[in-house]
């Protein structure tokens, strides 16, 4: 509870900021020290300190999985400020509200990790778009920004039609919106069931841009500023996924009906079209859009295999994913040219930052000694251990070979191209978060077990 | 301890040499790191009996069932051993190559010996995999960043194969883990997975697929002689004369003893594979204008005919494997030294460009005719000794139906060999000169050095191989031990 009274507080407080303070730096360096402040108090709470009593239940469970998965989303975003907080000045002037607005969905990604409650789902999903929408429009002058805003927002409000009816078709069958009172399993063959499952299947799956669902990802991702894209496509894809989990893990585990499969075969078309879509990118910008779809498909596999394992890997497959993204969002931002030949001889100009990048990029594609490694090895893991879909394993290794196609080639136009500089502008504490993400990356993929023994486990 | 520092020193001093500035420095710094991790071997090759000194275990990943577990059986002591005595000669025999960023060149390169020391050594499924690609890693950035004109596409190639091989084995790591009794990476709970044929069936083909394109083995080897051309030579040796042996090291230690019913349904398909890859290769071999891709052929050649004595599953081709891993490494080793040798003193390794160099070159030319006939596997030369116990190996193989036929086979190509390999002499060093060898000048002094040890190692093991056959008897022994089927058929 900690976590999300803080985070709305800040919210509010970051909106007044804007009249306090004219000039930037006191602005990110409150943003800064308010994030500070949401860590210190979700750890506390995750000991057991809570500084404020309310009685959630029947609405939202904190549970030991759902903080933990808090701290990683506040740790990301930490990262994501230090990295990326200067870059937002570029955007437009209404600087503190882009901090408030972030703050806000943090508020409702720590709704959805930790809700019992259909509605309070559907009361974190709208918390965290709503605000996307407009992040995605900032730029207001720019009209592809504008189109994106538009295209996002109208998809958006699409899936929340379609969200908004399956919990309706679950509570006509069911007659409850607490998760834990459904008694599935004596629904067996509800028709209402079904199509209320599908329909939430479906919207969650927009959510997170798994294909065939994910058509408005490339765009908005590309349309919206860089620094937005990137914590859209971190923090709050695995915040929604987490909820995804705990969605299917607890609500429907029981069900008769094969959505296993159904998953299973999403997860597959997803990790092909993403994949196979970004080998033909040319902005890099893009092929980080496409890529993120197949990570998505990585991720399903946690929801195939729904066991214990499955709820490790999500987790390390977030800090994997979102330090790696957001350090290559960090660079791309300061980049002139997005395209893969903008990234030729970087190694030249910034070998600090062309290894730097190497290190993400290695990250993403699975390479062992990197975190990104271990969190598709915990993947595969739990899907082998959950028995049957072999078939979806090897695909998805098959996949990974091919997304080291598109993650090497910015690997080889920084090191074996040759190109005029279009990097500039990164300060030495920007560059030294850079090394600290990689030195994170590193440490993770060789000792995972100091990061989880260190919280909670 | 031993095999610890076998790992830690090249990795240390290797990270270390990326922050060195001065050429000079760099070079003499990188190889004293690959002298002392010679001696380091050498000490562990002497101080063998001591108890200890070739394990070495902590733990690692607790959460999954992992440890960093070392261990020094016979096969990875000679390996290492390889490992070891290759780097200071590769590095004395590119030492006048000029490099751009010659820290990275050399970093990356003693990076390299780490993770192959590392694969030689693991007793960790998941701890070799990790070293597995940490060997591949440098490699791709090495030949990618220093090679010929076409490296970029030709490397990435390499590195797609590779990549899709070794994501491939993991996944068989991985359900062999979950099948595993207390679900551990231990290569002891490994080889008493106790997995039905069925799945022993289809798990081989994950594995086999990482180990051939490695190896490589035809079909999977497509990759080879462009990289081979393409590479830096000091890669290409790295590539050939020992990254070629993990391959055949994951065949022994990880597929026959872990999948042996499968490895005995299956043997001779890959046998089949082999063999054709050896007469295929040999002919092609026999067609090529540049000596680069004649040697990278031959090989192919080479590797297909231990890759058959492995699927024999016999004592002797498993005896006649293993020496012949470490000969294999020396020859081709030594082949590599006379082209890059001539490729500096000629600027051409065109076969058709050269000629009479002999008459120029006389040390070079004998040096050369001496590898060259142990390429062949002349009787005293090392690879006779290898090729001899292979043969013999496949000839009596209680497990394959085809053994004769496969021996026949695979023995046209020593007789392709010594078509390819005496043509190559005849037309590089035989005959007129011309223009363009008439120039040429004998080799110094130090690269006299560098041949005289290899042929050193070639004449030792070629006229007194008992210590070396003494060594690998055991191990042999116990690699069938594990991978046996026989009892379990005859029990059906």
């Amino acid at each position: 509870m900690n976590a999300v009274l803080f985070s709305g507080l800040l919210g509010v407080m970051m909106m007044f900021a804007s009249f306090l303070f004219k000039t930037k730096a006191p602005v990110r360096i409150l943003a800064i020290l308010g994030i500070v402040l949401l860590l210190v108090v979700n750890v506390l709470e995750s000991k057991g300190i809570r500084l404020f009593h309310m009685n959630t239940a029947g609405f939202l469970s904190f549970t030991g999985y759902a903080l933990f998965f808090n701290t990683i989303i506040i740790a990301c975003t930490l990262i994501y400020f230090l990295v990326s907080s200067k870059d937002m000045e570029k955007v437009g002037s209404h600087y503190a509200e882009y901090f408030a607005l972030i703050f806000f969905i943090l508020a409702g990604t720590f709704l959805v990790t930790s809700f019992t409650n259909l509605l309070m789902l559907f009361l974190g999903i709208e918390i965290i778009s709503i605000p996307l929408y407009i992040l995605t429009g900032s730029a207001k002058k720019d009209l592809k920004s504008n189109e994106a805003a538009l295209k996002y927002f109208l998809m958006g409000a699409f899936s929340t039609g379609i969200m908004l009816m399956g919990i309706a078709l679950i509570y006509g069958a069911t007659g409850t919106f607490e998760i834990a009172k459904m008694n599935i399993a004596e629904l067996l063959k509800s028709n209402l069931l079904t199509a209320g499952m599908l329909m939430l299947l479906f919207s969650m799956c927009f959510k997170v841009s798994v294909a065939p669902f994910h058509f408005w990802t490339p765009d908005v991702y590309d349309g919206a500023p860089n620094v937005f894209t990137s914590f859209m496509a971190t923090i709050v894809k695995v915040g929604i996924f987490a909820g995804f989990l705990h969605l299917f893990y607890t609500a429907f585990d029981k069900t008769t009906i094969q959505w296993k499969l159904w998953l299973a075969v999403l997860a597959a078309l997803t990790l092909f079209v993403g994949n196979i879509t970004a080998v033909f990118q040319q902005s890099v910008k893009r092929m980080l859009a496409y890529s993120s779809i197949s990570q998505a498909g990585f991720m399903l596999f946690a929801l195939v295999a729904m066991n214990e394992t499955a709820h490790e890997g999500l987790l390390l497959y977030a800090v994997a994913y979102c330090l790696a993204t957001i350090g290559v969002f960090g660079v791309i931002s300061k980049m002139t040219d997005y395209s893969f030949d903008g990234f030729n001889g970087l190694a030249g100009h910034q070998p600090l930052v062309a290894l730097c990048v190497t290190i993400f990029m290695l990250s993403l594609a699975g390479i062992p000694l990197s975190a990104g490694f271990l969190a598709k090895f915990y993947m595969l893991k739990a899907v082998i251990q959950s028995g049957g879909y072999l078939w979806l394993v090897i695909f998805g290794v098959l996949m990974a070979a091919v997304s080291a196609y598109y993650y090497f080639r910015v690997i080889q136009a920084m090191y074996f191209k040759q190109g005029p500089n279009h990097f500039s502008g990164i300060s030495s504490f920007e560059k030294y978060t850079l090394v600290a993400i990689c030195v994170l990356i590193v440490f993770t993929g060789l000792f995972p077990n100091v990061i989880f023994s260190w919280l909670y486990f | 301890m031993i095999a610890l520092l076998l790992i830690l020193v090249p990795l240390v001093s290797g990270l270390a040499t990326f922050l060195i500035k001065k050429e000079e420095q760099v070079r003499t710094w990188s190889l004293l790191a690959a002298i002392l991790t010679f001696i380091i071997a050498l000490l562990g090759v002497a101080v063998y009996a001591a108890p200890g000194c070739w394990t070495f275990r902590a733990n690692w990943m607790g959460l999954l069932n992992s440890s960093f577990s070392l261990k020094g059986d016979g096969m990875g002591i000679m390996l290492c051993l390889l490992t070891a005595l290759c780097y200071p000669i590769i590095f004395l025999s590119t030492w006048t190559t000029a490099y751009k960023k010659v820290n990275n060149f050399f970093g990356l390169m003693l990076l390299t010996q780490a993770g192959l020391m590392g694969v030689f050594l693991a007793m960790d499924a998941l701890l070799f995999y990790f070293f597995w690609e940490l060997a591949l890693i440098p490699v791709y950035f090495i030949c990618s960043q220093w090679g010929g004109e076409k490296r970029i596409a030709v490397i990435f190639k390499f590195f797609i194969y590779t990549f899709i091989g070794s994501l491939l084995m993991l996944v068989g790591i991985l359900y062999v883990y979950s099948r595993t009794a207390g679900q551990s990476f231990d290569i002891t709970a490994f080889y008493n997975a106790g997995l039905s044929v069925k799945e022993q069936s289809w798990l081989f083909w994950l594995f086999f697929v990482a180990f051939a394109v490695k190896m490589p083995v035809f079909p999977f080897h497509t990759w080879q002689p462009d990289t081979y051309q393409q590479s830096p030579t000091a890669a290409t040796m790295v590539l050939s004369a020992l990254m070629v042996k993990m391959g055949v090291l994951g065949l022994l230690r990880w597929l026959l003893p872990v999948l042996p019913m499968a490895s005995y349904l299956n043997g001779d398909t890959v046998s089949l594979l082999a063999v054709t890859g050896i007469i295929y290769a040999s002919l092609i071999a026999m067609r090529q204008d540049d000596m680069k891709r004649l040697v990278a052929y031959s090989s192919i050649a080479h590797i297909g005919l231990m890759c058959v004595a492995v699927f024999a599953e016999d004592k002797s081709a498993l005896q006649g494997t293993l020496i012949q891993m470490f000969s294999h490494g020396i020859n081709i080793l030594g082949m590599w030294v006379v082209v890059e040798i001539i490729e500096r003193k000629f600027g051409t390794v065109k076969i058709s460009a050269l000629g009479g160099i002999a008459q120029k070159a006389p040390a070079l030319t004998f040096f050369f005719v001496i590898i060259a006939f142990a390429n062949i596997a002349l009787p005293l030369s090392n690879a006779f000794i290898g090729e001899f116990l292979m043969f013999k190996g496949i000839l009596g193989s209680r497990v394959s139906e085809h053994g004769t036929l496969m021996m026949a086979t695979a023995g046209l190509g020593v007789i392709l060999g010594a078509v390819y390999t005496l043509r190559l002499g005849r037309k590089v060093f035989f005959g007129a000169t011309n223009a363009l060898t008439e120039k040429g000048t004998d080799i110094a002094f130090q690269e006299k050095a560098i041949l005289t040890i290899i042929i050193g190692a070639i004449l030792i093991v070629g006229i007194y191989p008992q210590p070396f056959l003494n060594a690998m008897d055991q191990i042999s022994q116990s690699i069938l031990k594990n991978s046996d089927v026989l009892p379990l058929l005859r029990k059906h």
